[in-house]
């Protein structure tokens, strides 16, 4: 018996509309886990460098994380596996919501979508019966409203439901996938299902998932509950609200919104408005939230409540989470009740509240900068508000200039030239980021920025608090509780981290110490997204209740593979290594790995080589950021070692062939 | 008369503005039932139902009850606060229109059973493992009249054994002669 997966997936080719039911192998759940390391290896297998995006040959991998579906409390995460359109490397959204669950209680654990369909269609799943069926009347609708419609049509109000806008079957670059209150959203998931031509994917399961051993696994996921609720009860003193509790940022709960407001940049990443948080705006934009959010949501077997049901008088309910609460509303300049008006009509189009914001702001700044003119902008309204919807329109329809623009500001910026590449000033990797620019550099930010592969800061960060506290007293404190801590030492480099002075940024934490915090910070993350764990309880806040000291014990208990610190930790290593691998083969090297140049006003570039010199070498990889043959055989994947010599990208003594030219 | 007695009655209160729809007293009721205790989870088995509809705010938590063999003639709709329910998301039975509260395999009724067990839980699970407090555990004490409940007891188990051996409808019109005559 397999336990915590169901050891089935499915197999959809859209082009031949042929589906079938296949066993997965258990041995690669214990190199893998599961969810992203499995889809990892599925993705090395089937899918060659030369296949981009658009190819049908591309892989759509949805997958539910190794425990989901289990009682571990918020583990319930799909993992949406491809090749992204946007930066040509994998992709690997995620989404919360309760749709893995029901895939598991149908029986598979992933399905995987291949070819194309000649027209719209929608997956059914329900236990045994799984269908392709025609989606015609669904073209154009939003994603809500699919869902609507489709759980009618099934007759089924318990199947959840996993859909595409208008943005998706447009291909639009940062197209989501949406799933009510839940989204996969970064680098255009979306935009490969549209391509496919698939709309949605319905799924209602009714079968049991087994845990290898009952009674234990029952205690570990009790004492989580029980850690959860001591932690809502004691909120970390000195750090921002939204940093003190668990969860997701808590944008529903909280109204202050002080911290983001003027610390993040407004526009296209711009302005900082530091005076900006008045009594008067606090008061307004409390009104604005308490008005309309009807209900703080979770997601499935959650106590948390990150989401908000959100009822604006003459549009259709929405679901929110999260920071997509201010992107627009900073981007365009205006207020917290623009925001939530403009994410409902983006959220049925099904678009990444990241990116598409920078996006709009960066076309706006190319029209005040005459870059862009009234020919490529034709009709466009005066007012900011205004521009954003007319935006917002264009690039899902992929009309006129929104054509161009729903590539996303790197590949838009190249298309219209005349120095339009200095406007887009905030990618990484090609994707936008975080509006945020800042004066001294952070060299555990900057490694991070640098080597995240999920190219996306909240996806890396998270258990080492992001600024030393001013105080010694407020750091013993600090440190007292720490059990999550991998070992001792790092509770050490923390005490030692001072605002000002010898042991402050940028040449503390050292360079070593970096490597050891941004190891351990990446690492919970990877284990997340393989178990299919909700990174507001795990990797992302501080002090959360799953830690590297219980994740061996709950996988050993629930999926039956026995597991310690060690193992846990190499098998990270094995699928984190096979993703860079995956990217490597794809053409990433050392020189995409840096952050947007205005990023940091200070910035110190003999120590930002050392840092990346120093962390590749940790890490095992070579001065280009290539695992090297040694790194990769000490973690079986001796089969990718060889494709590296085979390619040329390793050469026999190990070395990437550009390292050995720079040499001579 | 019969003689007074206290009686236990057990009771969940459910606060359906403070459910957040997570489903976890679905999750943890499904693995409290399952056999052996713990080893597999399946909210198609749970004993407690959330009611879901997220885009029109709707979430009931709802209690397995009675089985009903057949369905009602006709379902009311509510409007409670501006939002309509139908009358099954209060309605507790395992009954043939709809899903909830069958096993999947059988289809056999599922009952609540406060998780009665030995040694006895200081509350059902669905309650412990609601952190948001939309289930709150409460035993309150009546008094019933106990010999009054045995004897009712007795003439149904009497009623039961001639409805067996004549058919219901000819118990049912000899009840209905007899109570003319008087």
């Amino acid at each position: 018996m397999r336990y915590g997966e169901t050891g089935f997936n499915l197999e959809i080719d859209l082009s031949r509309g042929n589906i079938e039911r296949v066993e997965n192998d258990p041995v690669d759940t214990e190199l893998y886990l599961g969810g992203l390391g499995t889809n990892a290896k599925i993705m090395w297998d089937r899918v060659p460098p030369e296949v981009d995006a658009f190819s049908p040959d591309n892989l759509l991998i949805f997958s539910a994380g190794l425990l989901c579906g289990t009682p571990a409390v918020g583990c319930n995460r799909t993992i949406v596996t491809t090749i992204s359109p946007q930066t040509k490397l994998l992709a690997f959204s995620m989404m919360g919501g309760f749709w893995a669950p029901e895939l598991k209680y149908a029986g598979y654990d992933k399905v995987i979508i291949r070819g194309k369909s000649p027209s719209l269609v929608y997956l059914y799943i329900n236990n045994n019966k799984v269908e392709i069926r025609d989606a015609s009347h669904l073209q154009g609708k939003g994603s809500n409203e699919t869902t609507d419609l489709l759980r009618q049509e099934v007759k089924d109000s318990n199947a959840q439901v996993a859909a595409i806008g208008m943005a998706g079957e447009n291909r639009v670059y940062f197209a989501s996938i949406e799933q009510e209150r839940s989204s996969a959203s970064r680098a255009g998931i979306g935009a490969v299902m549209g391509d496919k031509g698939l709309k949605a994917i319905v799924v209602r399961g009714t079968k049991d998932i087994n845990v290898a051993r009952p009674a234990e696994f029952h205690g570990l996921c009790s004492e989580v509950l029980q850690y959860i609720k001591k932690r809502e009860n004691n909120p970390i003193p000195g750090v921002m609200p939204i940093l003190a509790g668990l969860g997701s940022p808590q944008e529903m709960k909280i109204h202050d919104e002080k911290w983001h407001t003027e610390s993040f940049m407004w526009g296209n990443s711009r302005v900082r408005r530091k005076d900006f948080w008045t009594e008067e705006v606090a008061k307004e934009w409390t009104g604005t939230l308490e008005n309309t959010r009807t209900r703080l949501i979770s997601c499935y077997n959650c106590p948390m409540k990150c989401g908000g049901t959100i009822s604006i008088p003459g549009l259709p309910t929405y679901m929110m989470k999260c920071f997509s609460k201010l992107t627009y509303t900073m981007a365009a300049f205006s207020d917290l009740d623009f925001g939530l008006k403009i994410a409902q009509r983006a959220t049925e189009y099904g678009v990444d509240g990241f990116s598409t914001p920078q996006v709009m702001a960066f076309a706006l700044e190319l029209y005040e900068n005459g870059i862009l003119t009234d020919d490529d902008l034709p009709e466009l309204p005066s007012d900011n508000e205004g521009r954003f919807y007319y935006l917002l329109d264009k690039i899902v329809r992929r009309e006129g200039i929104g054509d161009v623009l729903a590539n996303g500001t790197y590949w838009a910026a190249k298309e219209i030239g005349k120095g339009a590449e200095e406007y887009a000033h905030n990618n990484i990797k090609k994707i936008e980021q975080l509006p945020l620019k800042l004066s001294m550099l952070n060299p555990i930010y900057f490694l991070m920025y640098c080597t995240g592969e999920k190219i996306n800061i909240t996806q890396i960060e998270g258990q080492f608090p992001q600024m030393p506290f001013p105080k010694r007293e407020q750091r013993e404190e600090f440190v007292k509780d720490w059990i999550q801590v991998p070992d001792e030492k790092f509770k050490q480099y923390f005490l030692d981290w001072e605002l000002r002075g010898e042991n402050s940024m940028p040449f503390y934490p050292t360079v070593e110490m970096c490597c050891d915090i941004v190891d351990w910070q990446e690492k919970m993350h990877y284990i997340d997204d393989a178990l299919g764990m909700c990174a507001g309880l795990s990797s992302f806040p501080l002090k959360p209740p799953y830690h590297i000291h219980n994740y061996p014990k709950l996988i050993s208990a629930g999926a039956g593979i026995d597991m310690d610190e060690e193992t846990l930790s190499q098998a990270v290593k094995r699928y984190r290594t096979l993703v860079r691998a995956i990217n490597i083969r794809r053409g990433m090297r050392r020189e995409d790995e840096k952050p947007p140049e205005n990023h940091w006003k200070k910035r110190f570039p003999e120590l930002e080589k050392e840092l990346l010199d120093t962390y590749y070498k940790f890490k095992g990889w070579n001065e280009e950021g290539i695992p090297t043959k040694e790194s990769l055989e000490e973690l079986s994947l001796d089969y990718v070692s060889e494709d590296f010599l085979k390619r040329g990208i390793l050469t026999a003594n190990g070395d990437s062939p550009a390292a050995e030219e720079e040499k001579e | 008369m019969g003689e007074k007695k206290k009686k236990i009655i057990k009771t969940i209160r459910v606060d359906v503005d403070k459910c957040n729809g997570c489903r976890a007293c679905e999750v943890i009721c499904s693995a409290f039932h399952a056999e052996p205790k713990y080893s597999s989870n399946n909210p198609a088995r749970a004993r407690v139902r959330v009611i879901r509809h997220p885009l029109r705010d709707i979430y009931v938590p709802v209690y397995a009850g009675e089985y009903a063999p057949a369905e009602c003639m006709g379902r009311d709709q509510y409007t409670i606060n501006g939002k309509e329910y139908e009358e099954c998301a209060f309605c507790r039975a395992s009954c043939p229109s709809r899903d909830a509260f069958k096993e999947p395999d059988s289809g056999l009724p599922l009952k609540c059973d406060m998780c009665e067990s030995d040694p006895d839980l200081t509350e059902p699970m669905c309650v412990q493992w609601c952190l948001n407090d939309a289930l709150i555990y409460e035993e309150r004490e009546e008094e019933v009249e106990e010999d009054a409940v045995a004897q009712q007891e007795e003439v149904e188990v009497g009623l039961e054994a001639l409805a067996n051996k004549y058919g219901l409808q000819n118990v049912m019109d000899a009840v209905a002669r007899m109570s003319k005559k008087d």
